[in-house]
């Protein structure tokens, strides 16, 4: 998931994520890294395939890079995400890529948009996706706030991702966060045994 | 003078599934219906791989038994398969699949050696890889442990037949993967020495020949060290030896027959006369 938090160029975003990655009921990764950079300040999620997310998230991060050479500085998240968009819109009957991107330009500030299976591409203040998305709508629709402070924000997707993976199978491990703004990215980590919310 | 080429190895593969053999197929099986022969099934390593990182490198492990069906088609194939001499990786799945894929990219490591004068990433074959894999969307059946180390340290790569990678400490695949994995998390730590880590990865693959009936045989072993060294034990435990089984056996003492049994009634020798073709050499024009 990601959140965007703050004001205009100040503004900045949270992306999360948990780390399990399944093959039917096996666990092949324990602690993958769904959090993949596509360039400096902008992050991507993936869910679903993870060879075809993997492979799509190559591809931008490699057609990113060219652009910000022509471009001669930051390429915006808005691009990201319709490189994102064409990948997945044109190759939709093949694929099984669910995208959220996310991260900071400096004309935009932070934003984040979802590319879901269709190849949609939508921005919003705050986008969820994967399996165990569907088990916090409501808890995103109740505490979410346009305006948090980076603390809250990140505190916030923590205890988001926690529910999910107390309730959704197909979730668990590891929570990964990276918070991107102005001065660049930071990531967390937070231990299986530190979660915010576990299964009572 | 003609244009010059660059290395045609290394320019982008034509896209998407080659679909040459699928014609083919189609006939064998239209033939094979009509005579009601039994297709042969493909040799699968249904298998134990596994690969770790120590405090000095990685070790990877296998067992030995590759099967067709139901049936055991070679008790000691080999299935940690070279790529550098820094690289190995361990292939579980169809093995035609497994050995041709590592071959190729092998030889384009070899290739990219001898342009960049460097000595090969474990991260550049795992990218190698899952290109070739995700192009062939699955069809190549190939699950592999790629392990080696490099100028930025020791490591272990899995890669699936569809072409996700996962970059880990220690990890296990093939049939036999969940008991090996069970040894793994049970007795793996951070910084372990060379011993421990082969006798770790030697039990999990026994774990794996006990308690899988796709994995057998014995287990080979290979370390990678950081000083550059690498040491690859086949049949570095074997619990299941051949010989006892066929020595149990009673044939007929008419089967073995010694040296010397024909006699020798003449013998004549005769040099073949071979004529070298005339060979003449003209100076290439300017």
């Amino acid at each position: 998931m990601a959140v965007t938090y703050g004001e205009g160029v100040d503004s900045g975003v949270i992306v999360g994520a948990d780390s399990r990655t399944s093959t039917g009921s096996y666990v092949a990764n324990r602690v993958s890294d769904k959090l993949t950079p596509v360039h400096d300040s902008i992050y991507c999620c993936r869910s679903g395939s993870t060879a075809d997310t993997q492979a799509v998230a190559d591809y931008v991060r490699h057609f990113l890079a060219q652009h910000a050479i022509t471009l001669d500085s930051k390429p915006q998240v808005k691009t990201a995400a319709y490189l994102f968009q064409k990948l997945v819109y044109n190759n939709k009957d093949r694929m099984s890529a669910s995208i959220i991107c996310a991260g900071w330009d400096p004309v935009n500030g932070g934003s984040v948009y979802c590319v879901p299976l269709g190849g949609a591409c939508v921005q919003q203040d705050f986008a969820i996706g994967g399996s165990g998305s569907t088990y916090i709508y409501g808890l995103m629709d109740a505490s979410y706030r346009v305006g948090m402070s980076k603390a809250e924000c990140i505190d916030f997707v923590k205890k988001t991702i926690s529910h999910a993976m107390a309730r959704d199978g197909s979730s668990g491990g590891v929570i990964r966060l990276a918070a991107i703004d102005k001065t660049g990215v930071e990531r967390f980590f937070v231990g299986g045994n530190d979660l915010p919310f576990t299964p009572q | 003078m003609s244009e010059f080429h660059g290395n045609s190895s290394l320019d982008e593969a034509p896209p998407g599934f080659s679909f040459d053999n699928c014609h083919r197929n189609a006939m064998i099986e239209q033939v094979a219906a009509k005579s009601n022969s039994v297709l042969p099934t493909a040799t699968k390593t249904g298998t134990t791989i596994v690969g770790m990182v120590y405090k000095d490198g990685v070790v990877l492990g296998a067992d030995t038994r590759a099967t067709g069906g139901t049936e055991v088609c070679d008790k000691n194939c080999e299935k940690i398969h070279y790529m550098a001499d820094n690289i190995y990786c361990c292939g579980a799945g169809t093995a035609a699949d497994t050995e041709k894929t590592t071959e190729m990219i092998s030889s384009q490591l070899e290739l990219l050696r001898m342009n960049t004068k460097s000595p090969s990433r474990v991260v550049t074959a795992c990218t190698l890889l899952k290109r070739m894999l995700f192009r062939y969307q699955g069809h190549i059946s190939a699950a592999l442990v790629l392990g080696g180390c490099d100028v930025s340290g020791p490591h272990v790569y899995q890669i699936y037949p569809h072409g996700s990678t996962g970059k880990l400490p220690y990890t296990t695949m093939g049939s036999g993967s969940l008991a090996a994995m069970s040894v793994f998390e049970t007795e793996w730590r951070d910084d372990m020495s060379e011993s421990e880590a082969v006798e770790l990865v030697k039990k999990s693959i026994l774990a794996g020949i006990f308690n899988d009936l796709g994995s057998g045989s014995s287990c080979d072993t290979c370390v990678i060290r950081m000083d550059g060294t690498t040491e690859v034990t086949r049949g570095a435990v074997a619990p299941n030896p051949v010989a006892p089984l066929r020595a149990a056996i009673n044939r007929s003492s008419k089967l073995n027959i010694g040296k010397g049994t024909t006699p020798v009634l003449s013998t004549t020798f005769t040099p073949a006369r071979v004529t070298l073709a005339d060979v003449t050499v003209t100076e290439m024009e300017q």
